[in-house]
């Protein structure tokens, strides 16, 4: 297992009011995604535990396109992998994102 | 709700299942209840363990309810995947709601942490035996893609009642594991026909393991859920004995049988082989024209 924890400060916090979300299940080639609105507003964290193991600069990569397009602050993101491509994650992430501002 | 049972998750069938917006969840993935074990074998976790718990309403009713994920390690039984189900079932007798539903996703006791696992069947089953005798009626759900095997397959015999879909499969040695054990000439897993119609919903529903046969929606599963918590059986004397006669009778009946379609023309099917083909409609139909197929045993 290899885990990392990027840690972002956003220009805005994201919308919404709601607490808590949860998308994705843990499968192979899926993850769970958990969000929390628990930060100050201009910062966020993706913590991400993955099994496959050196991948760290692409994990890097696709949270900073993540937290440039969504600008999701306040949020604590935290990721279990099931060895999910990086389309497969961005995707979640948008996702989980959308709960939080209160879509479907 | 035309959402299919077998492809969402357990989140989307409990929250399509109650009452709109009705479910409050106990230990939720903030909590991050984890196995321990499964870092040791370099394997990702689920943070709520592959099992959602909690309570809501159903029509009104008050319901205690557990879903398992299927597709997270096969559903199956972990430690503190089966102490969330153990812990609800505790939590329901104290707090007598009108039913508890179990949603079965699962292959069975997860090898990583068999005997947590295996404790958490027992204890499942003992948990199950309180509520029932206290009259609590408690509903097994079977239609993910896990089906219901291994130590869920007896945990459904402890069930009051039980619905299953064609999707969903119950039985305790899966089709893999009879073949390891005894051979691809005794049970070949491959053949996907004969696992369907040896373990699948119409054979469990035809002869007595099941209560009700529905699509494979969750609209079909709630209202199977509010029929069968309906009409529980007693957990009293008189109906162990009445399941103990009943299953006598069965293996009398059909032990010589060497295949589900032998028994189903015995039990009175004129076209046996056409019955996996039937829709949810017609094989109601056919069912309710066959003697022994609904029973107030359990």
């Amino acid at each position: 297992m290899e885990s990392f924890t990027f840690r972002h400060t956003t220009q805005k916090p994201l919308a919404g009011t709601k607490a808590q979300a949860i998308t994705g299940v843990v499968a192979s080639g899926n993850l769970e995604v958990l969000l929390e609105r628990v930060l100050p507003a201009d910062q966020c964290t993706i913590e991400i535990a993955t099994p496959v193991v050196g991948y760290g600069d692409v994990w890097e990569a696709v949270a900073a396109d993540f937290v440039a397009r969504t600008q999701p602050g306040g949020l604590r993101i935290a990721i279990n992998d099931g060895g999910a491509r990086p389309d497969t994650v961005s995707l979640r992430l948008a996702q989980g994102a959308r709960l939080m501002e209160g879509g479907r | 709700m035309s959402l299919s049972w077998y492809e969402a998750s357990a989140r989307q069938r409990v929250a399509a299942l109650l009452d709109a917006g009705s479910f409050e969840e106990f230990v939720g993935p903030e909590q991050r209840a984890m196995s321990p074990h499964l870092p040791l074998f370099d394997l990702p976790r689920a943070f709520d363990d592959g099992i959602v718990v909690g309570r809501g309403r159903l029509d009104g009713r008050a319901v205690y309810l557990a879903a398992q994920e299927g597709r997270f390690m096969g559903g199956a039984f972990g430690e503190v995947h089966g102490a969330k189900l153990v812990g609800l079932l505790r939590a329901a007798l104290t707090e007598t709601p009108d039913a508890v539903l179990i949603l079965f996703d699962t292959g069975g006791v997860r090898l990583q942490e068999a005997n947590a696992g295996e404790t958490a069947i027992a204890e499942t089953m003992r948990a199950i035996a309180d509520l029932r005798r206290a009259g609590i009626p408690v509903v097994g759900l079977v239609g993910g893609r896990a089906g219901c095997f291994g130590g869920g397959g007896l945990i459904a015999g402890t069930c009051s009642r039980l619905a299953v879909s064609e999707g969903g499969r119950i039985s305790v040695s899966g089709p893999e594991v009879i073949e390891t054990n005894k051979g691809a000439e005794e049970f070949d897993s491959k053949d996907r026909a004969l696992v369907w119609r040896t373990m699948g919903g119409k054979h469990r529903r035809l002869t007595g393991g099941a209560d009700v046969f529905c699509d494979d929606t969750v609209a079909a599963f709630r209202a199977a859920a509010l029929d069968l918590v309906g009409r529980a059986p007693a957990f009293d004397l008189a109906t162990l004995e009445a399941e103990q006669a009943r299953l006598e009778a069965r293996i009398a009946r059909f032990g010589d049988c060497r295949d589900a379609t032998a028994i189903w023309a015995r039990l009175g099917v004129n076209d046996p082989a056409g019955v996996p083909a039937l829709s949810a409609a017609d094989f109601d139909g056919l069912v309710a024209g066959l003697e022994g197929t609904t029973h107030d045993a359990r």
